[in-house]
């Protein structure tokens, strides 16, 4: 066929020319994908429970994210919040109910009171296996650069108030502020 | 084990479990130099998989070998740049 022969291949290609602007196009769309990106490496994480079991993936994981050099943000709503606040972050609560791995059935579990004694056994175990506790691990994500955001919009639903949370800990933020952060971010986590 | 490094400082995480073992490592590596060693002495198991991965993921470190010495687990990491 005539398209096989060397001279009609030769016909179709691109010019040097051609393929020069071609890369200087490419380069071009390149350079304005990355601007602004300086390597950094970033997570995110929203942070939305409030009990004492998964209060510690996002601060476990923000901890080590920063450990390992990248910017990590925190977004906390909801009953995330009370990680943050300073009088209810090492008083947070296991329930008793709601998960049938519970060492007690749930009909136990409903009745009042339960929810301490399991928080109580968690914490005997937290002490007795040297977990760090939300308290240290709070405090050392925020010595290591960890930046903690408290959503206004639920900080007010709470009936919290801004001066309720730790030093150090950004309020003022909301949706809009964390969907930039997830945009930015290689790790994104709701938890 | 340790003949083919000078260890700079001995960071002592015994008892301490995930995440701390890597946490406190990162920040025993910003106090030193370049080309200092850092001893991590680690209890919790887990510290084997942990540091591998946390110096392998990181810039500027690098880790030279790890132990397991009994229920000890040392690890030793060098500040490369």
């Amino acid at each position: 066929m005539s398209a096989d022969t060397p001279d009609a291949s030769e016909e179709d290609a691109p010019t040097r020319a051609e393929l020069a602007a071609r890369v200087d196009e490419l380069e071009a769309q390149l350079d304005a994908a990355t601007e602004g990106d300086d390597g950094q490496k970033k997570m995110s994480i929203i942070a939305t429970k409030g009990t004492l079991d998964m209060a510690y993936p996002p601060l476990i994981l923000a901890s080590t994210a920063a450990a390992f050099g990248y910017d990590v943000t925190v977004f906390h709503t909801f009953w995330g919040l009370d990680i943050l606040h300073e009088e209810k972050t090492d008083d947070l609560k296991l329930s008793s109910v709601g998960n049938p791995n519970m060492p007690v059935p749930n009909v136990v579990g409903a009745l009042p009171g339960m929810d301490r004694v399991t928080t109580a056994m968690m914490e005997q175990k937290i002490e007795d296996n040297d977990t760090a506790t939300i308290e240290e691990l709070l405090e050392t994500s925020l010595e290591m650069g960890v930046e903690f955001q408290a959503c206004q919009m639920t900080i007010e639903l709470m009936d919290y108030d801004e001066d309720d949370f730790y030093d150090g800990v950004t309020t003022g933020v909301g949706a809009a502020t964390a969907l930039q952060d997830m945009a930015e971010a290689d790790i994104q986590l709701l938890v | 084990m340790t003949d083919a490094f000078d260890i700079s400082e001995t960071l002592d995480v015994k008892g301490e479990s995930c995440p701390m073992p890597v946490v406190k490592t990162k920040a025993a590596i910003d106090d030193l130099g370049a080309d200092e060693v850092l001893e991590v002495v680690a209890t919790d198991s887990g510290s084997m998989s942990d540091i591998d991965g946390w110096a392998t993921g990181t810039e500027d470190v690098q880790l030279l070998d790890q132990v397991e010495d009994g229920d000890v687990y040392r690890h030793y990491v060098e500040k490369t740049a």
